[in-house]
């Protein structure tokens, strides 16, 4: 059942650039678990579209089938949505894209939904750079069947009904470095800080990003000895630096030691600004990239942050070759040959 | 050796023995025994070709192995003056260049037909059967004689025998000479060679048998102005007609050429001057992706397609109870093939029927269309996406093996500039301006059918969320019983209204008081009208309908209710058009007598007739 969100009125709310205020961006009343980390995440999603002042209505969120697949329903409820099936959403996203390359597109999904039955499509999303934001809400089980061990829980994590997983984990992220996505990022529902800038840059990033985000499942995996609890992330984040986004318009004021900080300048001239770097962190490097991943793991640390990016690429219409205009605007006149053309198609055949 | 090299006279030596058959005029079977990748198929199609130029009506089949190189294929084209383009029975002359398929080829031929092979060699005494004409012509030797290169050598061996025929059956040599320099316009230097080869064959024959046999061709103007064109290359033609502007898609034969063509004509016809594409194809990983990608596109407001065949369709059954179910349009072609699993996938069928129209698990029905020609695949085609956009709905073209990968003669192509697209009932922002409310499944006019917007439309209306879970009229998620049952019933009140949009039957014979009707559809409809003549003929006239849609219009019941006994024909084992009649219509079963054929080749008017004249004693 959804709930829609009672309207409130209040004058003092402050309107972006656009005149939405952050009222605006939110849809109806969640019904997920109270504390589900997939909530903390929609705030973030709503959090970020409000400060870059996207109008609603040039955003499309897509999503697949479980608890987190469900979040679209509770944020930019002004925005077109489309709950899809199960791990599937991927290719309906591609679809819609290719229909339209002049909105935004955000896509939610699940651990299950991506890393097991979504496996093939997210693999391919990646291939071919969809222009996209890609959330995984990551909680290390099934939520919404109610807690079945996912293909990102950890070896040897103990789930809901007791038993150890005796399966190794797929990291998303390690995955998304070597399939050559062009913006990897992972972060923690409940880092704030963190995430929305991140948003906010993935939404300027014209390619496929992709952020992980650990999500705790209050209801199911948030016990200890699980790395996807709450306790867990917060005594083992590490991130390699602290990421600020710039839109376009405005000139950067903060202030930023010039030995600790690094300014990323994207396709469409915003920018992410990352501070108080890691040593060595070099987020275009996608290899070092890859070694530090595989170091925090040994060392059971959980790396966060902005990964990777590669500012510049050819998403999936620059690989087609496509017009400038949307295809779903392209006329009847621009595309039916029409009846003269016909008859010398026949001729061909005679 | 049993045919002499040097004899040139008629009659053509059998066995040893003379003899002259009958002479038959424009009605005949050859068939083409080759190697699958030995470049025959340029060959064979240049021989159908002729006799089609000759204004002659033919048809072409592909019998092919599900392989690329090295096994048996065979290529069949009847002729007839009649203008009968089912397949039929008997093979009247073999042309046999694949050694390992002889003794099969040696045994198919009618009794009386003739027998052409290579004799650079002598043929081994097992080959030899009474009763039909052995033909050496020796295609080795000639192209060892008068060509250099190896690859060359196989491939004019192949016109050779195209260039005897033209001899043997008194062909037109000029309108095939005319060809090979049209097929060879882009490749000149080919041309000379080519026609030397023809020569060659022409000339042995001409040389050593009294040309031409008693079987042979006269031209005719009974062609008009038909073309000859396969069914995929009119589906893809018919999707660039229609507006189409993405496709996606994932190989499986006999559907790949569907999007080929698509592709083929997209580069010609929309490409900008700058070399863009108003167009984007797709191959998928899978054909769950295609037909999610297809939802996607036309979610958001692009005509969008895919082309598969039966195991695509299998695995496309969850994403098409979600486009049925959230409504959004879809165009689906299905070239069937033989079922089940793997099945016969280079053979053809109609067996994708019941898979198809209750394709997803829940109450799920889709609407089909039936094309039984290339003609009709362009026009149903172009037409799905109109049906599918009004009422948001996947359509499925199901066609199959043989109608989309063989040629066909068929009615030109014919497009109606003043037609416009028919887009459905999309809001636009003004309309959503003027309206009091938006209620993306408010059936405000009634049909079942409910207005829609494409993402983007208007900065604060129109928005909703599309998902595949229950939902009220205003696209909010629900799971009270009464908005969803409101929802089901809805959807059977579009299912009512599709009934009066898609193409109605097509009757043949109805003036005739038969107690008797036959209904058929898609492929078997050139068979099953060369069996109402062959029945005519032995004095059983019998009324016939040739469906063309699911759901059934009003006539379809119509028809089976003015018939004592209806035979329904189709290419499947399990009478899938009966069982969906009988549970659509609610019809008494022992009405509907099954009239079948599966083993994987196009249907004959012959096996129609049988099985019907059996029937009829039986009642
Ligand atoms: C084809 C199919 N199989 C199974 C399901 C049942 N199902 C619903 S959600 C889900 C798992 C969701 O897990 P995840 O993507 O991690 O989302 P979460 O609920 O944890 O946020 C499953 C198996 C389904 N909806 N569809
Ligand atoms: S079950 Fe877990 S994932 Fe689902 S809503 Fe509850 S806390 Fe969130
Ligand atoms: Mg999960």
């Amino acid at each position: 059942m959804s709930y829609q969100r009672p309207v409130f009125r209040h004058p003092s709310l402050s309107k972006n650039e656009v005149g939405f205020t952050r009222a605006d961006y939110e849809g109806a009343i969640s019904t997920l678990c109270a504390g589900c980390g997939h909530d903390s995440i929609s705030g973030s999603i709503a959090q970020a579209c409000y400060e870059m002042s996207i109008e609603p209505h040039r955003l499309a969120k897509l999503s697949g089938i479980g608890c987190s697949s469900k979040t679209p329903t509770y944020f930019l409820g002004k925005s077109h949505g489309f709950n899809s099936v199960h791990g599937r959403m991927p290719s309906v996203a591609t679809g819609a894209l290719l229909a339209n390359k002049d909105l935004i597109y955000l896509g939610v999904s699940g651990d299950g939904d991506t890393a097991s039955i979504g496996m093939g499509q997210f693999v391919h999303a990646v291939r071919r750079n969809l222009n996209m934001v890609y959330i995984v809400m990551n909680n290390g089980c099934y939520g919404l069947t109610k807690g079945q061990d996912s293909a990102t829980a950890d070896a040897g994590s103990i789930n809901k009904s007791g038993s150890a997983n005796p399966f190794q984990a797929i990291d998303l992220v390690g995955l998304g470095l070597e399939l050559g996505a062009t913006f990897v990022a992972r972060s923690f529902s409940g880092d704030k800080t963190q995430l929305v800038p991140l948003i906010k840059a993935a939404i300027s990033h014209p390619g496929f990003a992709l952020i992980d985000v650990l999500s705790p499942c209050v209801t199911f995996n948030n016990n200890p000895g699980s790395t996807k609890s709450y306790d867990f992330v917060r005594a083992h984040m590490e991130a390699t630096a602290t990421v600020d986004f710039v839109p376009e318009k405005k000139e950067i004021t903060v202030d930023y030691d010039e030995g600790t900080s690094r300014r990323l300048k994207l396709h469409d001239g915003s920018y992410i600004q990352l501070q108080k770097l890691a040593d060595n962190w070099d987020p275009m490097d996608r290899d070092s990239a890859l070694v530090a991943l595989n170091e925090a793991r040994a060392k059971n640390e959980i790396l966060t942050g902005l990964l990777y990016v590669q500012p510049e690429s050819r998403n999936l219409h620059g690989l087609l070759n496509t017009v400038d205009t949307p295809l779903n605007e392209l006329k009847e006149e621009d595309l039916c040959p029409g009846a003269a053309t016909l008859d010398s198609i026949n001729q061909g055949f005679r | 050796m049993k045919n002499s090299e040097t004899s040139n006279e008629m009659p053509v030596p059998v066995n040893g023995k003379s003899h002259l058959g009958p002479v038959i005029v424009n009605d005949m079977v050859i068939r083409f025994a080759n190697v699958n990748g030995t470049g025959s198929a340029s060959a064979n199609n240049l021989f159908a070709k002729s006799i089609f130029r000759m204004g002659i009506p033919v048809s072409p089949k592909n019998i092919f192995p599900s392989n690329i190189q090295g096994l048996p294929t065979w290529y069949e084209v009847r002729i007839s003056d009649k203008g009968y383009l089912g397949r039929r029975e008997g093979i009247d002359l073999m042309v046999s260049i694949n050694p390992q398929s002889m003794l099969k080829d040696v045994a198919s031929v009618r009794e009386g037909g003739y027998f052409i092979y290579d004799n650079t060699k002598p043929l081994h005494s097992d080959f030899f059967r009474e009763g039909i004409h052995f033909l050496g012509i020796p295609m080795t030797r000639l192209t060892m004689e008068h060509f250099q290169d190896p690859r060359g050598r196989l491939l004019y061996k192949n016109i050779i025998y195209v260039g005897a025929l033209t001899a043997l059956l008194n062909m037109d040599e000029e309108v095939v000479r005319d060809i090979i320099r049209e097929q060879f316009k882009k490749k000149e230097k080919l041309i000379p060679n080519n026609l030397l080869a023809l020569e060659l064959g022409v000339k042995y024959a001409r040389e050593h048998f009294d040309c031409p046999l008693p079987i042979r061709v006269e031209k005719r103007d009974y062609v008009q102005n038909s073309i000859l064109v396969d069914g995929n290359t009119a589906c893809g033609l018919g999707a660039i007609y229609a507006g189409a502007t993405v496709a996606a898609w994932y190989p499986i034969t006999p559907s790949t050429s569907v999007v080929n063509a698509f592709e083929k004509y997209a580069k010609r016809l929309r490409a900008t001057p700058e070399g863009k594409m108003k167009v984007a194809v797709v191959q998928a990983e899978d054909e769950l992706a295609a037909i999610g990608m297809v939802i996607g596109a036309s979610w958001n407001g692009a005509r969008s397609f895919t082309a598969t065949s039966g195991p695509g369709v299998s695995l496309m059954n969850e994403f098409l109870g979600l486009a049925y179910f959230a409504e959004i349009p879809a165009v689906l072609i299905d070239v069937q093939r033989g079922g089940p699993s793997t099945g016969m996938p280079t053979r053809t069928q109609q067996s994708d029927l019941i898979l198809a129209a209750y394709a997803s698990h829940g109450d799920t029905k889709h609407v089909l269309l039936f094309p039984s020609t290339p003609t009709e695949c362009f026009d149903m085609t172009a037409e799905a996406f109109d049906l599918a956009e009004r009422l948001q709905t996947p359509i499925m073209v199901m066609t199959d093996l043989d109608l989309g990968m063989n040629e066909h003669m068929t009615a030109p192509f014919s497009w109606d500039d003043k037609k416009r697209y028919d887009r459905g009932k999309v809001l636009s922002a003004e309309d959503l301006d003027n309206l009091k409310e938006f209620g993306r499944y408010l059936d405000v006019d009634g049909d079942g059918i409910t207005y829609r917007t494409i993402p983007g439309v208007h900065p604060d209306k129109g928005s909703f969320f599309t998902r595949g879970t229950s939902r009220d009229e205003y696209a909010r998620y629900t799971e009270e019983g009464a908005p969803y049952q409101r929802n089901m019933d809805r959807l059977v009140r579009k299912w009512h209204t599709a009934k009066g949009l898609v193409p109605k039957p097509e009757f043949y014979q109805h003036k005739t008081e038969s107690n008797f009707g036959m209904i058929f559809f898609g492929t078997s409809t050139y068979a099953a009208l060369e069996a109402l003549d062959l029945l005519q003929a032995e004095g059983h006239g019998i009324d016939a309908m040739r469906i063309k849609s699911f759901p059934f219009t009003e006539e379809v019941e119509r028809f089976i209710d003015d018939h004592e006994i209806v035979f329904v024909i189709e290419q499947n084992r399990d009478a899938q058009m009966r069982s969906l009649l009988i549970n659509e219509l609610e019809i008494n079963p022992k009405k509907l007598i099954r009239i079948l054929h599966y083993d994987g080749f196009p249907i004959t008017a012959d096996t129609i007739a049988r099985q019907i004249q059996k029937g009829i004693l039986v009642s």
